[in-house]
């Protein structure tokens, strides 16, 4: 490297590093202002959870800085994989939260004798389950998706991550986003939008992490080595606009005052209502589906050393999926005041989204294709496979949920909250577990996992807890829709509402059964991957695996 | 494969490829949500909706904070056992003043879009309070801290101001009078000119008798408290439009 762009390297990092403190100095300030002055008190325990952040972080930007001396930490012959070590770090964490919290709101509805407390609001359901599903799907998804995203761009595009400290503003910044979020459901801050319930300051802040988020994954692609974008940079690259499109137009609000916590929706009604679950289907269509498809497409290929298997495939049903995706979201209107032309519109492309779905998990299974033994001897693989199966089988049910006739019996039932947990648990759960267990080794330079027998007992634990989760909750919502419209033989209705809560109780207790296993193989992840990260086991053997580490020199993808 | 080879443009191309993305993706949305906001029938023509009074606003923000729309919804759907068990089936325009809709997504509970005058204030404390009381089998939370928390409403007129700017016909005097007409919903007999006040400004807008309720709703008189204010909201759900002159046959209230 020449000694003239190493000094233009070292402009680009002091600037950047510049650039980044600036904007947090200037956003500590404002939420200084606004802790000082916040009009409620859910206000000010944001701004100063947020004051005492920002501030820390440029502390440790400031120290971290000073102690390079010579050393250029954005040095551009090295990937910049400590910040995917973190994202890993991270959703581990988040992901465990999550589910535990999903166990507790399981059980409360299971035995609300022993879990509510009449004196505590905050550990009531109505707050807590936005806490669930929101760390799981935004806190423990979203962070997988940042950390892959920032490996895969790297290695795809051959050359280190834009941006210097940019980054590591996105981590954290996104970071300090799910604890806003997160503390906010307890104190009862909430736009009661679902999966978009943080308050309109949260949502702000947000967009500006999304914003840079964009422009470092952009800012990748522009400096990379390869002619050609890898695919799963597109399905990247539709997620992270379309999320913040979605994000942007569903957030539309009104502060009652800038120093206070609340706000109104700027639209109302109906229109709010499909705006809404337009946003709503696509967090689903956009977070949870092309982002996990662009790991499917990196990590499927790389564990089993094949290539994708039909690169035209990829194309299609990229293109027909992202287009389709977004009209499907009236289906969850099904039968309300929304009018029926919208509804039929949504039903229609509900239908027609099955086949891209399908395109994507039939490329990502047959990458198998004459590897098929590695289903056998390689838990990771498997995992990965079966998260296309439940991927595969949660986008057949979607449409047909989505026929108005089915619909009418499905919706407002335990059956949505089935489907959904087959999606969530199968498809975004298994494929993130097996980009995990692909990364941890890879990125700490380990030649194995540290057992491969507590993978399989984690497949096995969680593969049982989906079972016993979405059975139980489809005997429980497909019971339910019966019994709401039952008729006794004098026309009347048969069961009073109650009798209804009352007749899922079994199946709730199964339920938690199912989350239980599923949040133990969970933990014994966590172990595992600590465990390898230490380099214990059979992370410590020198022989090395072929399936367990690319070449850490900077190489193109497959 | 022609088609491969202009592929070929995009992915070599970030720029034409983000663009490319952005554009396929904004079809769907404009074309199913934009029509909404034009469209003449896609609100129903009715008498008696009105905007929500201070107390009740204040009631559904308190509805919205504990997350109540998780397990109930309020949309009762045109299908036979929905309407003889809840009622008459949900217009659009019973929420065109709701900012954000509260239709929800499951019913964990029942629905509750015409919870309103089911049962006695009397009742609702005690089923907030805790549930269990009046519904044995039921696994809703227990509310009883509502009954002690005061409600906070000091900057009351600026939530008006703000609903107005999202297109709410909140009137001047509604908000120069929101204080008063918060405590005299909640205060009946402590003020009667207040309370006539309040009336006749809401009925006003509603344009029926009868449409706003006066009540010590949580049975505890003195300072308006949080389960004051969610009972006034529970209260008058899905009660205002007025269904005797309601035409559904009308082609321009059929969907």
């Amino acid at each position: 490297m020449s000694a003239h762009t190493t000094a233009n390297q070292r402009t680009g990092w002091g600037f950047s590093v510049g650039t980044v403190s600036l904007l947090v100095g200037a956003v500590s300030l404002a939420v200084l202002l606004i802790a000082a002055n916040a009009t409620d008190p859910m206000m000010a325990a944001h701004a100063w959870i947020f004051f005492f952040l920002t501030v820390s972080g440029l502390l440790i930007t400031g120290f971290w800085a000073g102690s390079l001396q010579k050393r250029d930490p954005f040095d551009p012959a090295f990937y910049e994989d400590t910040i995917v070590k973190f994202g890993v770090a991270a959703a581990m964490f988040w992901g465990i939260a999550g589910f535990l919290v999903g166990l507790i709101i399981a059980l409360q509805l299971t035995f609300p004798n022993l879990l509510y407390f009449p004196d505590f609001g905050w550990t009531n359901f109505g707050r807590l389950r936005p806490l669930h599903t929101s760390a799981v799907i935004f806190a423990f998804g979203g962070n997988v998706l940042i950390a892959t995203s920032f490996y895969v761009v790297q290695r795809t595009c051959r050359t280190r991550l834009a941006g210097g400290l940019w980054p590591w503003f996105v981590f954290w910044g996104y970071n300090l986003f799910i604890v806003i979020a997160g503390t906010g459901y307890l104190l009862g801050v909430t736009q009661s939008k679902e999966y978009a319930e943080p308050e309109w300051y949260a949502d702000l802040w947000l967009t500006i992490v999304w914003v840079v988020y964009l422009l470092v994954f952009l800012g990748t692609l522009w400096k990379r080595k390869e002619p050609h974008i890898y695919v799963a940079n597109w399905f990247y690259l539709s997620f992270i606009v379309t999320i913040a499109m979605l994000h942007i137009v569903n957030n539309l609000a009104i502060p009652v005052s800038l120093t206070g916590s609340k706000s109104y929706q700027l639209f109302a009604g109906v229109q709010d209502a499909l705006t809404q679950w337009w946003y709503g289907h696509n967090a689903v269509g956009f977070f949870l589906t092309t982002g996990f498809l662009a790991i499917m497409y990196y990590f499927i290929p790389k564990r089993v050393n094949r290539p994708v298997y039909s690169y035209r495939l990829s194309i299609v049903h990229f293109w027909s999926l992202i287009f389709i995706y977004i009209w499907a979201g009236p289906h969850h209107l099904h039968y309300t005041a929304l009018p029926q032309w919208a509804q039929t519109l949504g039903m229609v492309f509900s239908v027609m989204l099955w086949m891209p779905s399908w395109g994507g998990m039939i490329n990502g299974v047959m990458t198998l294709s004459g590897a098929w033994d590695k289903l056998r001897t390689d838990p990771v693989v498997r995992m990965m496979i079966v998260a296309l199966a439940f991927y595969g089988m949660s986008t057949f049910e979607g449409p047909l949920m989505s026929v108005r006739a089915v619909n009418s019996l499905s919706h407002y039932t335990e059956w949505g909250i089935a489907h959904v947990h087959s999606g969530s648990m199968g498809w975004v759960g298994f494929i993130s577990f097996g980009a995990l267990y692909c990364l941890v080794p890879w990125l700490w330079k380990r030649p194995a996992l540290y057992s491969k027998s507590l993978v399989e007992w984690h497949f096995w634990l969680a593969t049982l807890g989906i079972l016993f989760y979405i059975v139980a909750m489809y005997v429980a919502g497909i019971m339910e829709g019966f019994m709401w419209r039952a008729y006794n033989e004098f026309g009347f209705l048969e069961y009073s509402f109650i009798e209804t809560v009352k007749a899922k109780h079994i199946m709730y207790m199964v339920r938690a059964g199912g989350g239980l296993l599923y949040l133990t193989g969970a933990l014994l992840m966590a172990y595992n991957l600590i465990r390898t990260a230490m380099g214990h086991g059979e992370a410590r053997s020198t022989a090395t695996d072929e399936t367990s580490t690319p070449n850490p020199a900077l190489q193109p993808a497959e | 494969m022609a088609f491969m080879k202009r592929h070929e443009t995009l992915e070599r191309h970030s720029l034409l490829l983000t663009i490319g993305i952005l554009v396929v993706v904004a079809i769907g949305g404009l074309v199913e949500i934009a029509p909404l906001f034009y469209l003449d029938n896609t609100i129903e023509k009715v008498q008696g909706m009105r905007p929500y009074t201070p107390l009740e606003l204040k009631g559904r923000n308190i509805y919205m904070r504990e997350g109540c729309y998780v397990c109930h919804s309020q949309m009762v759907r045109p299908l036979r056992d929905e309407v003889e068990r809840y009622g008459h089936y949900s217009l659009a325009a019973e929420s065109m003043y709701d900012h954000p809709f509260q239709w929800g997504s499951k019913r964990t509970g029942p629905d509750l879009a015409r919870v309103g005058g089911k049962y006695s204030d009397e009742w609702h404390v005690d089923h907030l309070t805790e549930p269990k009381s009046v519904v044995p089998d039921s696994v809703m939370p227990p509310y009883a801290f509502l009954k002690k928390k005061k409600l906070r409403f000091d900057d009351i007129e600026d939530h008006l101001k703000t609903l107005r700017m999202a297109g709410v016909p909140y009137t001047d005097d509604m908000i120069a009078n929101a204080k008063a007409d918060l405590v005299a919903q909640a205060s009946p007999g402590a003020d009667y000119d207040a309370e006539d006040a309040l009336v006749a400004r809401y009925e006003a807008a509603s344009g029926r008798q009868g449409s706003v309720k006066v009540s010590d709703f949580d049975r505890n008189p003195g300072e308006p408290t949080e389960m004051d204010a969610l009972i006034a909201y529970l209260q008058m759900t899905g009660t205002l439009v007025d269904f005797s002159t309601y035409e559904a046959d009308d082609l321009n209230n059929r969907r």
